[in-house]
């Protein structure tokens, strides 16, 4: 396969010089591809300026997606298709409606999140993953940055990785 | 993060001007009860003015009832003496008592619930809430009042509050004899089941109730005490004892609690879910008064330890615990709709069919709708002004809760939504705020020696 991203990434043993690094390099301006860490370090989405996930608005339509179907489906059914009497109640009552209701919600709004995340973050099957470092699942943080999209030499970059306490500084191309 | 400066040593205080603003508050329920019990005695019939237009809808529901079949059933079964010899309280004075009662369980569970919620957090060794921990603490300090307010009352009012108390209903082959409630009256009367006059094991238990609850809030409030001036791991491992062994003992004697003081209202009707009705109630109610009393502390420039996060973890229980109300209520409601067995939904035609069901609807769209809509995004939760109105909402939907579970079964169809039942809660309120802001006052507002503080520093959700 052809290479054309190349990468420069900085290997850190703590998650706070990983932080401190963070905030560091976008102080000067250095834009950052991602960051890899084997757990959650906190501050560190607020760091990288991450703007905060549109995924609980897909869930929201995703659920009024379910809602509006189960009634309309049910109404449909015990109303106009095949009315039957059931215990002496309404052909099209609320309440036996509401469970079915309140499972397609759930059902919808579930499955719909897990696609839309899995879209958005290109999760698709027999997809190649960019692995930075495997060591980024055990112990060590991995700060990756794309040169292509930076105006800083590669030399540049690895000084400030120097600086901000990363134990190994790595080339990774794919 | 680290350049904030937290105040550990601050108080609160309770202070004169607060406290005259609760003596009016409770002066204006004072005068608006009696206004409410003057215009009852005036107009004759027994309801205030401006509720005549209530009772067509009233007779509309009786008719309903006899019309049909199990309707007529029902409507024998439930009837209680209209003029009846043992019913002497005229309304008003009923109409108070029944108010009085309803407030009394409901401001019982909210000071229950500050104890719960101690507890819960102690057992699930829970860091986020250390910093805010007094608040629930002071509203425990209610419970041996209430325990005083509910025996006092049940000698005044129990035989206009609760049915089963009149003891010609046991008198086989009398003229009121009531097998249903006969087969009950274990329940109630053991061990002098045989000469029915005093419910010995029903007071016995309420008694009991209240002194457990209220010696278990002492233990873990005199250990906390105890870990403010001394420090150390040892106080807190003691509360966690402490607090499992209370979850145990809630878990029942709630359940309990709900099936005596609410449930045995409706003598003839039982729910197996009512114990976890009672307590969805209760706790989501005193969910949202430990957050209005911590966004209020807020805004009085106290409590700098608790952050944007910590609010959003109890506007999350406020929401979650809002569906949850909904959710046990709605279990309860259907298996009733479905089964349509005369003698379970007479609880709910009782509701539905008559005058309450303004009261019923205003129920569901107060406890879900509102809480469900309002706080269903991240940032509501965050925000001091969405918080306040929620959870004023949840507290007087849930108020109504309670007044549906209690009025239509001790008032029938006399029962109403005026004066004398906004007075009582007003006087109600002053009291139970006076005392929770009094006790408050007395210690630190921060539990500084809390092993979890820093913890519950850092939190960030």
């Amino acid at each position: 396969m052809e290479i054309d991203k190349y990468y420069t990434i900085g290997i850190y043993d703590d998650d706070e010089v990983v932080l401190n690094a963070v905030k560091k390099l976008r102080a000067e301006g250095i834009k950052i591809y991602e960051v890899f860490s084997p757990f959650a370090v906190h501050g560190l989405d607020i760091a990288l300026g991450y703007k905060r996930t549109r995924l609980p608005i897909a869930a929201f339509l995703f659920g009024l997606t379910g809602t509006i179907l189960a009634l309309t489906m049910m109404t449909y059914m015990m109303g106009i298709d095949w009315p039957m009497i059931i215990g002496g109640k309404n052909f099209v009552a609320l309440p036996p409606f509401i469970p079915v209701t309140f499972e397609l919600t759930v059902l919808l709004s579930a499955f719909g999140m897990v696609g839309t995340f899995m879209v958005v973050a290109d999760l698709k099957p027999f997809k190649k993953p960019r692995l930075f470092d495997l060591r980024c699942t055990h112990d060590k943080h991995v700060i990756a940055i794309d040169l292509a999209v930076n105006k800083f030499s590669k030399e540049e970059i690895n000084k400030l990785f120097d600086e901000t306490g990363a134990s190994e500084i790595h080339d990774k191309n794919f | 993060m680290s350049e904030i400066q937290y105040n550990f040593d601050e108080k609160y205080i309770f202070s004169s001007t607060a406290k005259k603003r609760l003596a009016v508050v409770g002066l204006i329920g004072i005068i608006i009860t009696i206004i409410g019990i003057i215009l009852i005695v005036n107009s004759g019939s027994g309801q205030e003015t401006g509720e005549h237009a209530l009772r067509s809808t009233n007779t509309e529901a009786s008719s309903l009832l006899a019309s049909s079949d199990p309707g007529a059933f029902v409507a024998g079964m439930s009837e209680e003496p209209k003029e009846g010899e043992s019913h002497g309280s005229p309304i008003w004075l009923k109409r108070v008592y029944v108010s009085l009662w309803q407030n009394n369980i409901f401001f019982t569970g909210l000071a229950l619930i500050g104890v719960f919620f101690l507890a819960i957090q102690y057992a699930a060794q829970a860091g986020w809430s250390a910093g805010f921990k007094r608040v629930p603490e002071a509203m425990g300090y209610w419970l041996p009042i209430a325990g005083i307010i509910a025996v006092v009352l049940f000698f005044f009012a129990g035989k206009d509050i609760f049915h089963w108390t009149h003891t010609e209903l046991y008198i086989i082959g009398g003229e009121h004899f009531d097998p249903i409630i006969n087969a009950k009256k274990g329940f109630f009367f053991w061990p002098a089941d045989e000469h029915p006059n005093f419910p010995v094991f029903w007071f016995a238990r309420m008694i009991i109730f209240f002194s457990v609850w209220y010696w278990f809030f002492l233990q873990i409030r005199k250990w906390s005490l105890i870990e403010d001036i001394e420090g150390g791991s040892t106080p807190y491992f003691k509360m966690r004892s402490l607090s499992a062994i209370f979850l145990v003992v809630f878990a029942v004697t709630s359940s309990v609690a709900a099936w005596d003081w609410v449930m045995s209202i409706d003598t003839h009707w039982f729910s197996s879910m009512f114990g976890w009705y009672v307590f969805a109630s209760w706790w989501v109610a005193g969910l949202a008064l430990i957050t209005l009393m911590v966004v209020d502390l807020k805004e009085k420039g106290l409590l700098s330890v608790v952050n944007a996060n910590h609010l959003h973890d109890l506007g999350k229980f406020v929401f979650g615990f809002s569906i949850f109300w909904m959710y046990i209520w709605f279990s309860q409601f259907l298996l009733i709709y479905y089964a349509n067995i005369p003698e379970e939904s007479i609880y709910f035609i009782e509701r539905i069919s008559t005058h309450y069901k303004t009261v019923y609807y205003i129920n569901l769209i107060l406890n879900f709708l509102f809480p469900f809509l309002l706080f269903m995004t991240r940032e509501s939760k965050r925000h001091r002004i969405f918080l306040k109105i929620v959870a004023i909402i949840v507290l007087v939907g849930h108020w109504f809760d309670f007044y549906l579970m209690i009025t239509p079964g001790t008032m029938q169809l006399d029962g109403g939504f005026g004066f004398i039942e906004i007075g009582v809660t007003m006087i109600f309120i002053a009291m139970f705020l006076y005392v929770v802001f009094t006790n408050l006052a007395k210690v630190p507002l921060i539990a500084k020696n809390h092993p979890l503080l820093e913890e519950s520093l850092h939190h960030d959700i």
